[in-house]
């Protein structure tokens, strides 16, 4: 049954402070050196190590990543530069193409023009001559016509 | 049969007599146990130390952590590195206590007098551990401050010179009551309820106690942990 007993005996009760109290006492000091050199050490030690691992992985890798920024940066500019220059010599070239081919274009018609102007000579000179031929024929012809009248009267 | 399972015992202990001196063997006894297996619970997870933690290992690694910040928190960074196997020890103790009060059938076991039951649950234990916080805060002030520990008691002023002394004597006491009463109290209701209502009825009432228990036993490493880092505190 219930045993409620809590000041009125001489012996236990719930406030009968003995020689348990000293001794409980030196078994929790004990403890706690057991367990410092069981677990507070021992695993302190491994996560204390991991996250000085861990933290200069990360103070390695944001150098790294500050270089890659660098790097990426001028590499950037190296481009904007090699673009730049490009476009220059593309203009250029494309100019210089265009001037190229209007001078080719200015001789062409140049020459199509005088050999024009050459041929329409050739055939001014020949027709003239062919009419100086023909009206030469048309006087032997008419000399002769006029000799055979002559003849035959 | 119910009725005798499920008796109470109040204030009965089995004592050893060792030579002029008296002990509450019960609370050895318990505490043993369940040293012992929080000793080869521990070894057994820092046989093999590795640095990717594995099973056992990282509830250690966890459990440490937690301890640590616990330390750190209430200590401070300077030297919360001295005194956290302590706050750590005393939270190992009387969480480990107060559950295995909580979980393990101790009432299986026939004692010729007395019962087995979480250690904490003695006042002789409690005060121990309050008395062991006292030192350690008395020491730590003392060896981090030498004699300008004193200046504490009239930090603000010189009027709270009474008040700090009498908390000298109230921070034991309530730290030791503490603990002991919400220890009993939980073994006491669940005891009572099991006895008047032996089925389902307990178990929320168990429930809240291990809750209860695994409070105290935050709440009495944060206090020990707060008093030290209140006496190693630098005041300008």
């Amino acid at each position: 049954m219930l045993a409620f007993n809590f000041f009125g005996a001489t012996e236990g009760g719930l406030f009968d402070i003995n020689a348990t109290l000293p001794l409980m006492a030196i078994q929790v000091v004990a403890l706690t050196y057991i367990l410092n050199s069981l677990f507070f050490k021992p695993v302190g030690n491994v996560v204390e190590k991991r996250e000085k691992f861990v933290s200069n992985n990360i103070i390695e890798a944001k150098n790294k990543l500050s270089e890659v920024k660098k790097l990426e940066a001028d590499l950037l500019t190296q481009l904007q530069s090699a673009r730049t220059e490009a476009q220059r010599i593309v203009t250029e070239a494309e100019n210089e193409s265009d001037k190229l081919y209007k001078e080719a274009l200015e001789l062409a018609n140049n020459e199509a023009n005088s050999s024009k102007e050459k041929a329409r000579l050739e055939i001014e000179i020949q027709t003239s001559a062919a009419r100086d031929q023909l009206s030469k024929q048309a006087d032997d012809l008419s000399e002769l016509i006029v000799n055979r009248l002559i003849l035959e009267k | 049969m119910l009725t005798n399972f499920a008796a109470l015992e109040v204030g009965q202990h089995l004592y050893w007599q060792i030579g002029n001196i008296r002990l509450h063997g019960q609370v050895f006894l318990t505490s043993w146990i369940l040293l012992g297996a929080l000793l080869v619970f521990i070894s057994l997870g820092t046989k093999k130390m590795e640095n990717d933690p594995k099973g056992l290992q990282n509830l250690l690694e966890f459990l440490w952590d937690y301890i640590r910040d616990l330390a750190r928190t209430q200590i401070g960074e300077k030297v919360y590195r001295d005194w956290m196997p302590f706050i750590g020890t005393l939270f190992l103790f009387v969480f480990v206590s107060n559950w295995g009060g909580a979980l393990i059938p101790w009432r299986l076991i026939k004692l010729p007098s007395g019962e087995l039951g979480a250690p904490t649950a003695d006042i002789n234990t409690t005060i121990a551990l309050a008395l062991l916080v006292s030192l350690s805060y008395f020491y730590a002030g003392l060896s981090n401050k030498g004699w300008r520990y004193f200046e504490y008691y009239v930090h603000p002023t010189p009027i709270m010179l009474p008040f700090k002394i009498l908390e000298d004597f109230t921070k034991p006491l309530s730290l030791s009551f503490r603990l002991f009463g919400n220890i009993l109290a939980d073994e006491l209701v669940v005891g009572v309820l099991v006895f008047l209502v032996p089925l389902i009825l307990p178990i929320p009432v168990m429930f809240l106690g291990l809750f209860t228990s695994a409070i105290q036993a935050l709440i009495f490493a944060t206090l020990a942990a707060y008093y030290i880092g209140e006496a190693v505190e630098e005041h300008h």
